[in-house]
């Protein structure tokens, strides 16, 4: 489904804040693959996602969605093939419009938007249904700006956004890392149901450790624009936090050093 | 004393009264002005300064064609043509050249400024009612009253549709969330084109009805529009939403805004009514949209500000030493 080959960007080349984000990066997603991402700080997890996303052209290699060479397309053409959500609940939805208007925007990605009405009242009753799968009393507040809503409700909206069209790959960008605990394992549920109900392929950035091994059925570390530990099946099953540090001091031949990580549970 | 006296006794309340059409009527025209300035201030959350030069497009486009025999109804339509290809060029500069808003705008501006020239020939064309069929005329106040409020209402509806649709909502949703724009597949450039052109479109429209309404097009006339058109925006919003408070939907918003522009011109009516300098008019519409810009804002710290903290905590400190003594 995702084939990331040799990919490679660095940020502000000739400049002494030169980075390499990514370092040759080579990534394959079966088709269904729930696949969770952690590693440090700066080790390339966001960076991924947006050279997958299309925030910005890589130096070098090749992005390759479903058979479909994407690197040369600009992002709001990507789109088509992507759900996103991001660590901000804030960019995921527009707060001045309803909550029906914003799901209507996103049941239009990739399609051509002419200047029929923007929200019909035969989709309106289909978000109505969605909404009240999830159980968050939104359904009634469909005339509703989105800016009213608490931060875990704005995530749900954005996954519901993500998936209304089933997207080829969903990106989930630490979506839960600025909700309250509670919240969070709220979304992340909500999550697992969708990407699961819909037999959808997602990569799922997190930097809880117990998170990624919880959820999905393969989880791969990355360090310095690579990707140095890729787990799956009957071993991702078996995973626990401590073997997994284990493996990662053989993997770089160093002691995992970052706190987020390591405290968060 | 005496000289205040004086001043006042010499102030006519029926001359305030007889110059009321007339300020209303200047009100609706500017008020479909700040309509344009509403899609792209509000909405589209970008700065255009380009049209205090299309304004004047709009009037140079019309007087030139009428004095050239072309139906006033013709010379409105290629007045917004002409506006609209202003909008698109501010749209491109800033999308396809990477020039930050407020800098497209005011090149825009300064180009048009040449332009509108070439296209009078000479700084100012008289069109006067007696020689033109006009759409509308200070000559008869209470018909260009009705007449700027007909066209109001057409371009409010034309406005709430066309903002409800597919296309009209990536404009919304550009303007309020790029980034959630780009993720649902929205081409943000063509957003902001299709936004800055109509709203300049709208602005050239206001231009020429202005143009006919005064009887002449000038290159000047243009000057300061988008202060106005940002008093009117602002004075209308201000009020709706004292008045409509959580029921302000989209419709009252853009009829708000023509309330403004006529509140606006009424608020000048008053000021040149008390004699003031006329020189000094602009200098009046900047206080009042400072005003203005800064109600919500003092609104809003009222609420809550350090200053407000720290004089409570003091008034409580000295409760208490007062209860302990």
């Amino acid at each position: 489904m995702l084939e990331i080959k040799e990919v490679y960007k660095t940020f502000n080349k000739g400049t002494v804040n030169e980075k390499c984000a990514l370092n040759g990066l080579n990534l394959i997603l079966n088709d269904g693959d729930f696949c969770t991402v952690i590693g440090g700080n700066g080790a390339g997890k966001s960076t991924m996602l947006n050279a997958i996303a299309g925030v910005w052209p890589v130096d070098s290699g090749a992005i390759i969605i479903d058979g479909k060479d994407v690197s040369a397309l600009p992002e709001h053409k990507r789109a088509s093939y992507l759900g996103r959500v991001f660590q901000d609940p804030m960019t995921g939805t527009v707060a001045d419009m309803e909550i029906a208007e914003n799901l209507a925007i996103a049941a239009r990605r990739g399609k051509k938007r002419g200047l029929s009405w923007g929200v019909k009242a035969s989709e309106k009753e289909k978000f109505r249904e969605m909404l009240k799968e999830f159980d968050l009393g939104l359904e009634d507040r469909m005339t509703n700006k989105v800016g009213l809503l608490s931060g875990g409700q704005r995530q749900a909206i954005t996954l519901l956004m993500a998936t209304i069209q089933k997207p080829k790959l969903l990106l989930l960008d630490e979506h839960t890392a600025a909700l309250d605990p509670r919240t969070a394992a709220k979304v992340l549920e909500l999550s697992d149901k969708i990407i699961s109900e819909n037999n959808l392929t997602a990569l799922m950035v997190t930097h809880n450790m117990k998170d990624a091994i919880t959820h999905g059925n393969r989880l791969i570390m990355m360090s310095e624009g690579k990707i140095i530990l890729d787990i799956s099946g009957e071993e991702k099953k078996k995973l626990t936090v401590e073997n997994l540090l284990e493996k990662f001091e053989q993997v770089s031949g160093s002691k995992l050093e970052n706190d987020r990580m390591l405290l968060s549970d | 004393m005496d000289g205040i006296m004086s001043y006042f006794s010499s102030l006519d309340p029926m001359s305030f009264v007889t110059a009321l059409p007339g300020n209303i009527a200047q009100g609706v025209i500017w008020g479909l002005m700040a309509l344009g300035v509403f899609i792209t201030y509000k909405l589209l959350n970008f700065a255009d300064l380009s049209v205090d030069g299309s304004f004047a497009t709009g009037g140079a486009v019309t007087a030139i064609m009428l004095i050239n025999g072309v139906p006033v109804w013709i010379a409105l339509i290629v007045a917004v043509l002409a506006g609209i290809a202003a909008g698109l060029v501010t749209g491109l500069l800033h999308t396809l050249l990477g020039i930050p808003d407020i800098l497209a705008g005011i090149l825009t501006q300064i180009a048009l400024y040449s332009i509108n020239l070439n296209i009078m020939g000479k700084s100012n064309l008289p069109i006067s009612y007696r020689n033109y069929d006009l759409v509308i005329s200070a000559s008869s106040i209470n018909k260009a009253i009705i007449i700027g409020l007909c066209i109001a209402a057409i371009v409010i509806i034309a406005m709430y549709w066309y903002f409800g649709t597919e296309q009209g909502s990536t404009i919304r949703s550009t303007g309020s969330n790029p980034a959630m724009s780009k993720a649902q597949g929205i081409n943000i450039s063509v957003a902001k084109v299709i936004a800055l052109a109509l709203s300049n479109g709208l602005v050239a429209l206001s231009g020429s009805l202005f143009a006919q309404y005064q009887g002449f097009s000038d290159i000047n006339m243009g000057r300061g529009a988008i202060v106005i058109g940002l008093a009117a925006v602002i004075i209308g919003q201000v009020l709706g939403e004292a008045l409509f408070r959580k029921h302000m939907n989209f419709i009252i918003r853009l009829i708000f805004v023509i309330v403004g522009g006529i509140l606006y011109y009424i608020a000048m009516g008053i000021v040149l009514w008390l004699k003031m300098p006329t020189d000094d008019t602009k200098l009046f519409t900047a206080v009042i949209v400072a005003i203005f810009l800064a109600v919500p804002y003092l609104q809003k710290k009222s609420k809550t500000s350090f200053k407000k903290l720290a004089k409570n905590n003091a008034k409580a400190l000295n409760a208490e030493d007062n209860k302990n003594a």
